[in-house]
């Protein structure tokens, strides 16, 4: 009976709670799409009626569609680095056990523990200390070093489960390193690959303060954003070009997650094989 | 080739060899990481590095001067306008830490011991919006805050008030405000993780041994979430103290944090020692904060037990 009245006291408080910090949440990103669609140039209450014509300018504009494609070339590069780099990490943190595996561990991650302007700062110094001209690569060099921390912690999940048996029996049965990571590995942990290929290219797609110090001439969407924010005429574009951006992050971290569940499923069923 | 080597090894059971075995399974990890760990430390630390080397020379014109020197230092700790936004910085990074955690640990509690079996869902409703575009979500709490905008014309046309209040954007709270909300994710995630890893059995415990239900909480949850708490707290407070874009969109004059400073050595200003000073200053002020919360913190908690 006390554990009757115990949830009874609880429900009236946590559940409410729990809505109105999930409308502080979402409020700010659900405001994007209502103010994206309205047919004024400012964002005020009442709304003054529907309007695509917001998007059809996106259309025409060149200056963003350079910087839409900047932002994808270099996403598709970081994602594709920094899952590399996060493979090698997160393979040999489940797999092994070695000497200085922690601090080595602590430094891939420690990007997560530093204030972004000082990781920018310090790669603005170094790239320019060698002499290299500031371009796209170093954009995709410096977002590299930021999200191979969340590409680690995406494949650790996904490695974590995975039965070393398998590779020990791959290799008694006469496979090589490689092969046996191929066809035995590989396949297990596939889903966990991917959703560590989008969570990157997504943080890339958003990422504006390293964009913002490496890009030089060549600018990513979000340094393109910053530079229309001064101009208040222009905001219901950047509010409509932002919903896209907001529906194909959503998107992809959505698929991201499915992949991921997908993963740990995998694992778990390769640990009931006989 | 040589892990085609180790592979032989390894096949043979014999005692001597196995100790070779251990050993080349050491060396086996450290040649899978090293490509990572060598990015890092050519891109992470290897830049630091320089960024606290040119923290003590000095620059003239476009000349550095490689001579060894406090000045820039001596400038970043005692200029009025320096130490006013150390501990503006400070203060509003404390503050977010703070609020954010506190808001967030029930949700975390939520989750974990309400979740049910759709735990997983709710934190991915959790991480979401974090995830999505930090310049876009800044914007858009300008567009909530401002003049003109959603909260005023909200209240206006609810006939809370007559004129719209202007002080609700361009000042620290704002900042406050859009900070807690971009760091709402990195703080309910370790909390969850650190109260997952609680054995239920020792809240039952406390519970059969007559502790009432808010008791046992402050006695048995929260002293073992206190590790979740800790890098709650270390994950939100240490980058918040350099944010650049929150400051410059919803800060105005008031809210002006130390990221702009350092920028401006690196744009308009162009003085790279004085900035580099200011960065790492920046890095040793917040961790000494941060060292001060977390003990603070542990004496609290073992005060309440």
């Amino acid at each position: 009976m006390s554990v009757l009245t115990q949830r009874l006291r609880f429900i009236p408080w946590l559940p409410v709670y729990v809505a109105v910090y999930f409308l502080f949440l979402y409020l700010p990103i659900l405001l994007l799409p209502v103010f994206s669609f309205n047919n004024a140039a400012t964002t005020t209450f009442p709304l003054a009626g529907f309007t695509t014509k917001w998007y059809a300018s996106l259309a025409g504009n060149s200056v963003m569609m350079e910087a839409a494609w900047n932002s994808l070339v270099v996403g598709i590069s970081v994602a594709v680095l920094s899952t590399v780099l996060g493979i090698c990490a997160a393979r040999a943190i489940t797999r092994y056990r070695f000497r200085g595996q922690r601090t080595a561990a602590g430094l891939i991650m420690a990007p997560l523990f530093l204030p972004e302007i000082i990781v920018a700062v310090s790669l603005l110094m170094i790239v320019l200390a060698i002499g290299i001209e500031l371009s796209l690569v170093t954009v995709i060099l410096g977002q590299t070093v930021f999200c191979v921390p969340y590409a680690m912690s995406v494949l650790v999940s996904g490695f974590e489960g995975f039965d070393r048996s398998l590779e020990e029996a791959s290799y008694d049965l006469g496979e090589t390193a490689i092969g046996t990571f191929r066809r035995v590995t590989l396949p297990v942990v596939a889903p966990a690959i991917v959703s560590s290929l989008l969570v990157t290219f997504t943080i890339s797609l958003d990422e504006f303060i390293l964009a913002f110090f490496l890009s030089g001439t060549a600018p990513t969407l979000p340094v393109y954003i910053w530079g229309q924010l001064r101009f208040a005429a222009k905001l219901p574009g950047v509010l409509a070009l932002g919903t896209i951006m907001l529906v194909a992050s959503i998107l992809m971290l959505t698929l991201a997650e499915i992949l991921r569940r997908r993963a740990e499923k995998r694992t778990q069923l390769a640990l009931m094989l006989p | 080739m040589t892990a085609a080597a180790f592979d032989r090894i390894a096949d043979t059971p014999s005692p001597a060899k196995r100790r070779a075995w251990t050993r080349s399974e050491e060396a086996r990890g450290l040649a899978m990481i090293s490509p990572t760990f060598l990015y890092a430390l050519a891109l992470l630390f290897l830049p630091v590095l320089i960024v606290i080397a040119y923290s003590f020379w000095t620059q003239n014109y476009l000349d550095i001067d490689r001579t060894f020197t406090l000045e820039n230092y001596r400038q970043a700790l005692t200029e009025p306008i320096y130490r006013d936004l150390f501990i503006r910085s400070l203060w509003i990074s404390l503050t977010v830490s703070v609020v954010t955690v506190v808001f967030s640990y029930p949700i975390a509690w939520f989750i974990s011991f309400h979740g049910g079996v759709h735990k997983n869902l709710w934190l991915f409703l959790v991480t979401v919006p974090c995830w999505t575009s930090y310049l876009l979500r800044v914007m858009s709490w300008k567009v909530i805050l401002g003049y003109g905008g959603v909260m005023n014309t909200g209240l206006i046309s609810m006939g809370l008030i007559d004129k719209p209040v202007a002080s609700l954007l361009y000042n620290s709270n704002a900042v406050v405000i859009t900070l807690v909300h971009s760091w709402a994710a990195f703080a309910i995630l370790p909390i969850y993780v650190s109260l997952q890893k609680i054995d239920r059995t020792y809240i039952e415990a406390a519970r059969d041994l007559g502790d009432s239900r808010l008791r046992a909480f402050f006695r048995v949850t929260l002293p073992l979430s206190l590790p979740g708490v800790v890098s709650a707290f270390l994950i939100v407070m240490i980058p918040t103290v350099g944010d650049y874009v929150t400051p410059r969109l919803v800060g105005g004059k008031d809210g002006v944090m130390i990221a702009t400073a350092i920028q401006a050595q690196f744009g308009k200003g162009a003085n790279w020692p004085l900035g580099a000073a200011l960065s790492v200053t920046t890095m040793i002020l917040v961790s000494l904060a941060a060292a001060a919360v977390v003990l603070a913190l542990k004496f609290i908690v073992r005060r309440i037990k």
